[in-house]
């Protein structure tokens, strides 16, 4: 426990939902990105594993939406301390994307259309944990949220479920992403807030 | 961008007192907190700050940090500036209930990608909604304390000229930081003698009062979600490429 701030009551508790350390609940979806919003159209779009010995395996959008969709209900937390719960996705699985494909990779560096990357290990897009996620609440998700399509892998903080994701490049070296570069944690538990290098 | 991260010690919180509070605008005020073991700060980059009631519930936010450290008699100290929230759970406390010598933890800097590195000569433009100005004043007066010739540009969009934070300062800052230029959109009502009718921000704001692309400046630009998606889109269409535009966006951080 940290010192006390004299006259700090903060928000009533006695409903609160278990959040992860040091985060709010929020009802609005807050938006957090380090560039323009890249608008990217359905006809061009794909979605690329490259496996570590160059296979690369390629799904067009259509190609996409003809396998097996999930409809997740997950919490969300982001690094800026707001935590959304039960908000509700459909998605392909990992899982099912990686199905077939031939790999003994440790890590994952997914990248998105404009740039963003970010680092994972392989581990955590498998086991129903992870998908590639375009729609949200119902509605095809939009592009500030990162439309067409975002991962989704909501057991860690919200900047590893890159926006606009493009690819999931597979390797046998962890190579840190975008923010993971800019200082912050190269795992990213909420529930062991691991915001920063060093957490 | 860089490869390869190199190992980082934790960065610890610890504890700031505030030594000082300053009135900007109706809604904001400036705290400045004393931070005996403050290791120095980029224009741009932000602190967390975390409150503890007697129960031992805690609440953090990040907030930027608005200019350079400063040397007092207890250390170094750090000024945030602090947008009301309407029922929000922090900045009413830090406004209302938060007192002259008061504790408080903090930890930072953080954030290594929304900020201005002085080495670096292109242009600056700077594009501010409401209390999104923060980060990029910290960027002005950064350029100011370190003599900085670079040129400078500033869109700040509020909503009538009584919410403009920092209001003086620009004034005098325009008048005194050569190569330092302000252009102000007004979203509500206009300050009398003012040319036009109240606006949000639109192309010809941007293509007037910013930097033409083939200047390839570095542009910044902070506010609500919204704003920040409109300008973005208005930069791209003007011919600035996407990795020469750093966003930060922020959303309802109570």
């Amino acid at each position: 426990m940290g010192i006390v701030s004299p006259g700090f009551q903060g928000r009533p508790r006695s409903q609160e939902p278990a959040l992860p350390p040091g985060q709010y609940l929020t009802e609005d979806f807050p938006v957090l990105s380090a560039g323009p919003t890249p608008r990217v159209s359905l006809d061009t779009w794909e979605f690329v594993i490259s496996a570590e010995n160059g296979t690369e395996y390629r799904w067009s959008w259509q190609e996409l939406m003809a396998l097996p969709q999930e409809t997740p209900m997950v919490d969300i937390h982001c690094v800026t301390h707001w935590s959304k719960l039960g908000t509700t996705w459909q998605g392909v699985s990992l899982d099912t994307l990686l199905d077939g494909v031939d790999t003994g990779a440790h890590f994952a560096l997914a990248h998105s259309y404009g740039g963003y990357t970010t680092n994972l290990p392989l581990d955590d897009l498998r086991g129903g944990r992870a998908w590639v996620a375009h729609t949200f609440d119902g509605a095809p998700l939009p592009a500030e949220h990162g439309g067409p399509a975002r991962l989704l892998v909501p057991h860690l903080y919200f900047w590893k479920s890159a926006k606009w994701v493009r690819g999931i490049r597979l390797k046998t070296m962890d190579e840190p992403g975008f923010w993971e570069t800019a200082g912050y944690h190269d795992y990213g538990d909420p529930w062991r807030e691991q915001r920063y290098q060093g957490d | 961008m860089a490869t390869g991260t190199p190992a980082r010690a934790p960065i610890k919180w610890q504890v700031a007192r505030l030594v000082e509070r300053r009135v900007e605008t109706a809604t904001a005020q400036t705290l400045v907190l004393e931070v005996p073991d403050w290791p120095g700060h980029l224009p741009g980059q932000h602190v967390d700050v975390r409150l503890t009631a007697p129960d031992g519930y805690q609440a953090a936010r990040s907030y930027s940090i608005a200019g350079p450290a400063v040397d007092g008699p207890g250390g170094p100290r750090i000024e945030v500036t602090v947008q009301r929230v309407p029922d929000g759970e922090v900045s009413p406390y830090l406004i209302d209930v938060f007192g002259a010598g008061d504790p408080v933890e903090v930890r930072g800097p953080l954030g290594g990608w929304f900020i201005w590195r002085s080495e670096d000569t292109a242009p600056v433009q700077l594009v501010a909604g409401g209390s999104g100005i923060v980060p990029l004043m910290a960027m002005i007066r950064a350029r100011r304390a370190i003599g900085s010739r670079v040129p400078f540009r500033l869109i700040y969009s509020v909503r009538t000229a009584e919410d403009v934070i920092y209001a003086d300062e620009l004034r005098r800052r325009v008048r005194d930081d050569f190569g330092l230029d302000v252009a102000y959109v007004y979203t509500r009502e206009a300050p009398d003698g003012w040319r036009g009718e109240p606006h949000r921000i639109g192309l010809a704001d941007v293509n007037t009062h910013g930097w033409p692309p083939d200047l390839e400046p570095q542009t910044y630009v902070c506010g609500p979600t919204g704003f920040v998606e409109a300008v973005a889109d208005l930069l791209v269409g003007l011919g600035h490429p996407s990795r020469r535009i750093k966003t930060e966006r922020f959303g309802p951080t109570g």
